[in-house]
C-alpha cells in the first residue's frame, strides 16, 4: 500500500515539474530586455514585446489591491473579533463560497454592472473584477492570522485601559501583520494570473494603458490570445509571457512560505 | 476637579471608538453577503428575456444555433458534467494518496512531508491559462499519441473509445482538470485527516494493527464525510474552471459517447461567445448560461462547505 501512496504523490508532483520545465524551455528563447520593454508588434514584425501587457496587469492588479485590501481586512477583523454574531457566520460562509466561485461569473457580473453602464470595456472594470477575486482570500487570511494572536496580548492591552478598538488596530493587527502580508501577497498572485474575468471586462489592447476608462491588455490575456494565434512569433511571445508569470508566481509563493514559517515559529514561542 | 465626569467622557470616547470600528468592519462583512446576492440578482434580471422565451426548454434543448436564435444548453451542461466527472475519477484517488501520505506517513519525516506538501500546493498557484497553454501544446499531442491512440487501437470497439483520437477532446480536458483539482482536494483532505483525533489511531494501534490497517479502518471511516466534502469542493473547482478547458476541449457542441470527441463546456461557451452576441435575445441567453453556471457552483459549494464545516468544527470541540 505504501507503494500506491508514493505513486499517487509522484503522479501529483510530476505535472508541476513538466509544466515548469516546458514553460522555461519554451519561454527562455523569447526573454530579453527588449521583450519586456517594447510594445507588441503585428505578426511577422520583429522587435515586439509585452510592455503594454505588463503595465496593464500592474495597473489593474494594483488598483484591485487598493479596493480589495481595506474591505477584505475589515471583514476579516469582523470574523475574528465578533465570531458569535449571526452576520459573522453568514458572511464567513458566503466568503468561503465566493472564494471557490467560478471567476468567469464574476466577470459577467462586472460586465453587467460596469461595462454595460459605461458602454466600454475598461481597465477600471477589469480592476473591479480582480478585486472581487481577491476579496475572499484577503478576508480569510486576515481572520486566520488575527485568530492566532494570543489572548494574553489582548488582555494585557485591555488591562492597561486601552480601548478595544485601539487594542484591535494596534495590538492585534500589529501582531498579526505578517499573516496579513501573506494574505495580500497570495491574493496578488492569484489576481495576476486570472484571465477569465478580464475577458469580459478589460478585454485587450496592444497599447500602453493611458486611461482607466479604456480597454487594457494584461499578461494572462496576452498568453491566451497569442497562444491560440496561428503566428509562430506570437506563440513564442506567449511562452515568454508565461515564463514571466510563472516566475512571478513562484517568487510570491516562496516569499509567502518564508513569511508563514516566521509567523508560526513566533506564535509557538508565545504559547 | 471632580474625577467622575472625566471618567465618563473617557468611557464615552471609548465606546464611540468601539462602535465606529465595529460598524465599519461589520459593513465590510455585510458587503460580501450583499455582493453574492447581487451577483445572483443581476444574472436573473439580465437573462429574463431568455428565461421567458425558452423556459425550462433552455436546459434540455440540444441545438445551439445563434443564427436562427435556437438556444439549448444541454451540450454544454453535458460537457461540463462529463469533464468534471472524469476529473474526479482520475484526481480523487491521487489526492487521497497524497493526503494520506502528508497526514499519516510523512509526519515523522520532518523535511520530506512539508517539502512535498508545498510542491503540491504550488500546483494550485499555477494560473489556469498556463495549464491551457501547456495542455494545448504538450498534453494534447502526448495524450493523442501515447494514451488515446493505443486505447483506440485495442479497445476501439467500446463506444467510449470509438472515435479517432484528436488530442483536443473531452478526455484531455478531464486530465487537465484532474491535475488542477488535485491540490485543492488533497489539501482539504489532509486537513480533515489531521482533524481526526489521535485516540482513534492509538486505540487501533493498541490492538496490534499495522499502519495501513489504522489508516483504512480507523482514520478514513472517521473522516469519510469530510473527505466527501473535499471531493465535492474539487467538483466545484472543475465545474467552474475556464481557460484551461477552453483551450483543450476543441469547442464543438456535440453530445457523444466517445471520450475522444470534441466537446464544449458552459465556461468555454462564455469565453468564446459572450462578447460576440448579435441580438438582445442572444445576449440574454449567454447571461442565462452564466446563471446555470452560478446555480451549479452555488449548489455544489453550499453542499461541500456544509460537510467540511461540520467535520472541522466538531473536531475543534473534541480535541
Amino acid at each position: 500500500m505504501t507503494g500506491l501512496i508514493l505513486l499517487a504523490v509522484a503522479v501529483a508532483v510530476v505535472p508541476l515539474l513538466l509544466i515548469i520545465g516546458d514553460v522555461v524551455a519554451q519561454g527562455a528563447p523569447a526573454m530579453s530586455l527588449a521583450f519586456l520593454t517594447n510594445t507588441p508588434t503585428p505578426p511577422g514584425v520583429p522587435g515586439g514585446g509585452i510592455a503594454s501587457a505588463i503595465q496593464g496587469s500592474v495597473l489593474m492588479v494594483g488598483l484591485a489591491t487598493l479596493i480589495a485590501v481595506p474591505i477584505g481586512v475589515g471583514a476579516g477583523i469582523y470574523f475574528s473579533e465578533w465570531p458569535e454574531s449571526r452576520l459573522s457566520f453568514l458572511s464567513s460562509f458566503t466568503n468561503d463560497v465566493l472564494a471557490e466561485f467560478p471567476t468567469i461569473t464574476l466577470g459577467i457580473f462586472v460586465y453587467l454592472i460596469i461595462v454595460l453602464a459605461t458602454r466600454s470595456f475598461s481597465a477600471l472594470a477589469g480592476a473591479i473584477a480582480l478585486a472581487i477575486v481577491m476579496l475572499p482570500i484577503v478576508a480569510r487570511t486576515t481572520e486566520e492570522s488575527l485568530k492566532i494572536v494570543p489572548v494574553s496580548l489582548r488582555e494585557a492591552s485591555m488591562a492597561l485601559g486601552v480601548p478595544r478598538w485601539k487594542t484591535v488596530l494596534r495590538v492585534v493587527i500589529g501582531t498579526g501583520k505578517a499573516g496579513l502580508g501573506t494574505g495580500v501577497l497570495l491574493s496578488v498572485a492569484r489576481a495576476a494570473g486570472e484571465t477569465a474575468p478580464l475577458l469580459l471586462t478589460a478585454l485587450y489592447s496592444p497599447f500602453i494603458p493611458r486611461s482607466l476608462f479604456l480597454p487594457a491588455g494584461s499578461i494572462p490575456y496576452l498568453i491566451y490570445y497569442y497562444g491560440l494565434s496561428p503566428f509562430a512569433d506570437w506563440r513564442t511571445a506567449a511562452w515568454g509571457a508565461a515564463l514571466l508569470l510563472v516566475a512571478f508566481m513562484l517568487l510570491l509563493n516562496l516569499t509567502v512560505k518564508v513569511f508563514i514559517g516566521r509567523r508560526f515559529s513566533g506564535v509557538r514561542a508565545e504559547f | 476637579m471632580n474625577p467622575e465626569p472625566l471618567r465618563a467622557t473617557k468611557s464615552a470616547h471609548r465606546s464611540r471608538g468601539d462602535a465606529l470600528l465595529k460598524s465599519a468592519v461589520a459593513a465590510a462583512a455585510a458587503g460580501i453577503v450583499i455582493l453574492l446576492f447581487f451577483l445572483g440578482v443581476e444574472l436573473v434580471y439580465n437573462s429574463r428575456l431568455s428565461l421567458v422565451t425558452y423556459g425550462f426548454g433552455f436546459l434540455v434543448g440540444t441545438t445551439w444555433d445563434p443564427v436562427h436564435e435556437v438556444f439549448g444548453a444541454l451540450p454544454f451542461i453535458f460537457g461540463t458534467v462529463l469533464t468534471s466527472a472524469l476529473a474526479l475519477l482520475i484526481g480523487l484517488p491521487v489526492s487521497l494518496g497524497v493526503a494520506i501520505f502528508l497526514s499519516e506517513r510523512a509526519k515523522e519525516r520532518r523535511l520530506i512531508g512539508p517539502a512535498l506538501g508545498s510542491l503540491v500546493e504550488l500546483l494550485a498557484a499555477v494560473p489556469s491559462v498556463i495549464y491551457g497553454l501547456w495542455g494545448l501544446f504538450f498534453l494534447a499531442p502526448a495524450m493523442k499519441n501515447y494514451v488515446e491512440g493505443p486505447l483506440h487501437a485495442y479497445l476501439g470497439f467500446l463506444p467510449i473509445f470509438g472515435t479517432t483520437p484528436i488530442g483536443t477532446d473531452v478526455l484531455t480536458a478531464g486530465v487537465i482538470l484532474a491535475i488542477m483539482i488535485i491540490p485543492t482536494v488533497s489539501a482539504v483532505s489532509r486537513d480533515i485527516l489531521n482533524a481526526v483525533p489521535n485516540s482513534q489511531r492509538e486505540a487501533m494501534y493498541s490492538l496490534g494493527a499495522t499502519d495501513w490497517e489504522v489508516t483504512r479502518k480507523a482514520v478514513l471511516p472517521y473522516a469519510r464525510s469530510g473527505i466527501f466534502g473535499a471531493t465535492i469542493l474539487g467538483l466545484g473547482r472543475a465545474v467552474g474552471e475556464t481557460m484551461a478547458v477552453t483551450m483543450v476541449i476543441g469547442n464543438a457542441p456535440t453530445i457523444s459517447a466517445s471520450l475522444f470527441s470534441e466537446g464544449y463546456t458552459l465556461t468555454a461557451l462564455i469565453v468564446n461567445q459572450f462578447n460576440e452576441t448579435t441580438s438582445p435575445l442572444y445576449a440574454s441567453a449567454m447571461v442565462e448560461i452564466g446563471l446555470v453556471l452560478f446555480g451549479l457552483a452555488l449548489a455544489i459549494n453550499l453542499f461541500a462547505r456544509t460537510l467540511i464545516w461540520r467535520m472541522t468544527r466538531a473536531s475543534r470541540y473534541r480535541v
